[in-house]
């Protein structure tokens, strides 16, 4: 991806600190338990990958913390399952006919979103809808292969498969 | 609990299953990742939740494992695609069109 549209966290600090947080969270979440030794451990190495990493990990920092973009958030997250659950029956259903339905081909499609987070996520997210997967990135060009074509136009290829995504992406992170 | 842990597993395991299938009758590298990453996404995530039902102990821990799947197993998949594609793995003879090799092949001035 690329780096020229990072948005700068709001200061190194704060970045940090949050970055700090997440780990020692996640690693206290994941050992189940806040003995000393526990915490210790998990304070030195989150300490040191929050200083080293600060930089690449710009998860947070660049969602929007509006209460809109945080409502957003939860509403993608159903659409996400939503899409998650119907992309599995879907290809269920293509697997198990005895013909094999397909008309695979790579379309190219373009993205509306500026922020490589948001970009990476809509990436994700298309990989695990419906007979997609994403293939290759460039810039705001994405290659998508598709289990079923049904056109290889821009315009329409963009309306089927970013646009669902992309309307609570946008408001997340822009 | 274990009523629904159980039913939870066996849907889990289909999809599971069905990914296997997939993996063994779809035509190219591409239609295979597809039904590789779906199904497995889910069934992974079914049985998980299974576990969380029999399990709940463990249900924090399975979340945060599912959380990782969620977010890893679809990044995994493109670029495996990614790869394949580069690497100029053939396509099935289905294939109606293929915008990536078409721009490769002539460049707009802009590095792939």
């Amino acid at each position: 991806m690329d780096s020229e549209h990072r948005a700068s966290p709001p200061t190194p600090i704060a970045g940090t600190l949050l970055l700090f947080a997440t780990l020692l969270f996640f690693w206290v979440l994941l050992n189940g338990s806040l003995a000393r030794d526990v915490l210790v451990v998990g304070v030195v190495a989150s300490a040191l990958i929050a200083i080293f990493f600060r930089s690449h990990l710009a998860w947070f920092s660049e969602l929007r913390l509006t209460p809109k973009a945080l409502l957003t958030t939860v509403a993608y997250i159903f659409y996400y399952l939503k899409e998650l659950v119907s992309s599995n029956l879907n290809v269920a259903a293509i697997v198990l006919s005895p013909e094999l339905p397909v008309k695979p081909g790579i379309v190219k499609v373009r993205t509306k979103l500026k922020n490589p987070m948001g970009r990476m996520l809509l990436c994700n997210s298309i990989t695990l809808t419906p007979g997609t997967l994403t293939v290759e990135m460039d810039g705001e060009w994405l290659y998508i292969h598709w289990i079923s074509v049904h056109s290889p136009d821009i315009e329409q290829a963009t309306a089927d498969i970013v646009a669902g995504f992309e309307r609570y992406l946008e408001v997340m992170y822009g | 609990m274990d009523i629904l842990g159980g039913l939870l597993l066996v849907a889990g395991s289909i999809f599971l299953l069905l990914g296997g299938l997939g993996l063994v009758r779809m035509p190219d590298v591409f239609n295979r990742i597809q039904a590789g990453t779906k199904a497995t996404t889910l069934g992974t995530l079914l049985s998980l939740a299974g576990f969380a039902c029999l399990q709940p102990d463990w249900a924090l821990k399975l979340f945060l494992i599912g959380l990782f799947v969620l977010f890893t197993n679809p990044l995994s998949s493109q670029v495996l695609a990614r790869a394949a594609h580069r690497s100029g793995s053939r396509m099935s003879a289905l294939t109606s069109v293929d915008a990536l090799a078409k721009d490769r092949d002539e460049p707009t001035g802009k590095p792939l």
